[in-house]
């Protein structure tokens, strides 16, 4: 810092602190209250420190789901459905963005400014809020109560798309040129040059769309019937509906971390690109 | 900007941006428009009758007191959410930049709830104030606060306001971090040459030159708060108690499909666009003017 003050150093790291403890107390509540059994969590005061039935509750939901309504539904097979979701989404869209870039910015063709803009005007609607009618589509499609359903409507996006835009535009038009003067086909370019030194854009945006896949809720509430295609997200919420008449709250709270242990994991363990990919599709 | 050196392929272009663009028109295009032709029609229940009624839809909306009752609402929240969350999060923002040491360390600590669902957010908060388990509604009714969500309707929504908070707390702390870390130094060591303090400091300088930090998180808040937290207001209390918390988002899942209102929530779906275009477009003429970091 620019002059020693101690008070305010102290009264910063104090603030910061607080900061850090309020904002971890619910998930240290929901992993205390993970590791006991139903009759502590049934009464008021609930301990503040983890019990002895950490392994039974997770087991218990892993394997057998969740109460009655949930019984034969293990969560192990909802979890799977949200890893498939979330890297359906993340390597789909990475995967029809770049393409997308790729001929926007190396060719030049018809239409090409009219697909730009087509691409460019589905930043104006979230998926909120066309929900009915694109719940229709997919009802017309068939794609209800399918991996297909989950994932595909979602990966139309225009942010990854300029991520890559930007990215392609500031590589050196030299290379472009040496390429083409060495006979290396436009696909060729493509794969040896382009695609290893978008690399770490992609992780970046592997990152934020992985999250973005995992954490998507009222798409997968509103097309999935069966429970056999339950995301973890919506799970937790419907159980977290019925716990009052049904009062786990023991295996309801190891639901919620076990949903939200993945994502938050590829937050802390790759927060570089994390980080990255954040600041990068806002652009 | 362009690009000077390109390839001349005749039909290579059009296969690469074909999956984007089938997608876009069918899952974009397609139901938007339909969206829009539905916020012109009445359909009768079955389905069967469909009359143009022009803009019918909308004025039974704008006659409508719930309609309003729910736009004010959702206007109080996202302001709310902005506000508090912008606040807090510069706070922590300019402590954690102030010691150097620390930062990093306080940054993997307050980056990971952006990675919480906003559903699974709302379960961890609606336990902590639940009324028969939850340990903070404990520690209030001792001090003599009876806190109850489920019955309270300024409870519950106070409860969506702060699962929304903490939920986008760690994407405004990382943005104001990077804008205050992009602050010059010698800017600040002169000011402290010269003889003004931290406060000082902070309010003629580092204020000043976040400001498009804030301008550009103040609009990406306001676009939350009003589109990304159906799932805080599902998983919470449903537009509950006696629709306390019906924002307008969860209000157009809500007629449209539990009550059936295609028209309606049609009408609705088409003012919000409006909404989201004029809130885009700001961000974007911002985006133009803003500092790269």
């Amino acid at each position: 810092m620019v002059e020693n003050r101690p008070f305010l150093t102290v009264l910063s790291h104090l603030v910061v602190i607080l900061g850090v403890l309020v904002i971890a107390f619910p998930v240290w509540m929901t992993f205390v209250a993970s590791t006991h059994d139903q009759q502590t969590m049934l009464r008021a005061p609930i301990p503040l420190l983890p019990g002895p039935h950490l392994i039974d509750n997770y087991m218990r939901v892993l394997t057998e789901g969740f109460g009655t309504k949930f019984g034969d539904n293990p969560l192990a097979r909802t979890l799977f459905n949200s890893l498939v979701m979330a890297l359906g989404v993340a390597i789909g869209k990475i995967a029809i963005s770049i393409i997308a870039a790729f001929a926007i910015v190396y060719f030049r063709f018809p239409l090409r400014l009219t697909f730009f803009w087509a691409i460019f005007v589905t930043l104006m609607l979230p998926v909120e809020v066309r929900i009915v009618p694109t719940y229709g589509v997919v009802a017309n499609l068939g794609m209800l109560d399918s991996y297909g359903g989950l994932i595909i409507p979602v990966i139309a996006s225009a942010t990854a798309t300029f991520l890559f835009r930007q990215f392609f535009l500031s590589v050196p038009d030299e290379l472009t040129e040496a390429a083409r003067v060495d006979g290396a086909s436009p696909m060729r370019f493509f794969w040896d040059i382009l695609l290893p030194m978008s690399r770490t854009s992609i992780a970046a945006l592997f990152v934020i769309q992985f999250i973005y896949g995992w954490n998507q809720y009222l798409w997968p509430l509103l097309i999935t019937t069966k429970e056999s295609f339950y995301t973890v997200v919506m799970a937790v919420s419907r159980q977290a509906n019925v716990v009052d008449a049904t009062p786990s709250w023991n295996l309801l709270m190891a639901m919620a971390m076990l949903a939200m242990l993945p994502p938050v994991a590829v937050v802390i363990f790759m927060q570089r690109q994390f980080v990255r990919g954040l600041v990068e599709t806002e652009k | 900007m362009e690009k000077r050196v390109t390839f001349n392929e005749r039909w290579l272009p059009y296969l690469l941006v074909a999956p984007q663009i089938l997608i876009t028109l069918i899952f974009f295009f397609w139901p938007s428009g339909e969206m829009i032709w539905q916020s012109l029609i009445l359909e009768d229940a079955f389905g069967g009758n469909t009359r143009f009624v022009w803009f019918d839809n909308f004025i039974h909306l704008f006659n409508d007191p719930a309609y309003f009752a729910s736009a004010r609402l959702t206007l109080v929240f996202s302001a709310l959410v902005a506000a508090v969350g912008l606040a807090i999060s510069l706070l922590l923002a300019v402590m954690a930049d102030r010691v150097i040491r620390g930062a990093t360390v306080y940054k993997a600590f307050l980056v990971w709830p952006y990675a919480v669902a906003p559903a699974v957010a709302a379960v961890l908060w609606g336990f902590l104030f639940n009324p028969s388990v939850g340990i903070v509604a404990w520690l209030l009714q001792g001090i003599g606060i009876e806190f109850n969500f489920v019955s309270n309707g300024n409870q519950a929504f106070l409860l969506i306001v702060i699962a929304a908070v903490w939920n986008q707390l760690s994407y405004n702390f990382l943005f104001f971090l990077a804008g205050l870390q992009s602050i010059p130094r010698s800017l600040i060591e002169a000011a402290a040459i010269d003889g003004a303090g931290p406060a000082k400091r902070f309010w003629d300088i580092i204020f000043p030159l976040l400001s498009p930090t804030g301008f550009f998180l103040l609009v990406v808040n306001i676009i939350y708060a009003f589109f990304g937290t159906f799932g805080i207001v599902d998983a919470l209390t449903k537009g509950g108690p006696a629709k306390a918390t019906e924002i307008l988002v969860f209000k157009v899942v809500n007629d449209g499909f539990r009550g059936q209102d295609l028209g309606g929530s049609s009408a609705q779906s088409a003012i919000l666009m409006v909404v989201v275009i004029l809130l885009t477009v700001v961000q974007f003429r911002f985006i133009e003017r803003r500092v790269h970091y």
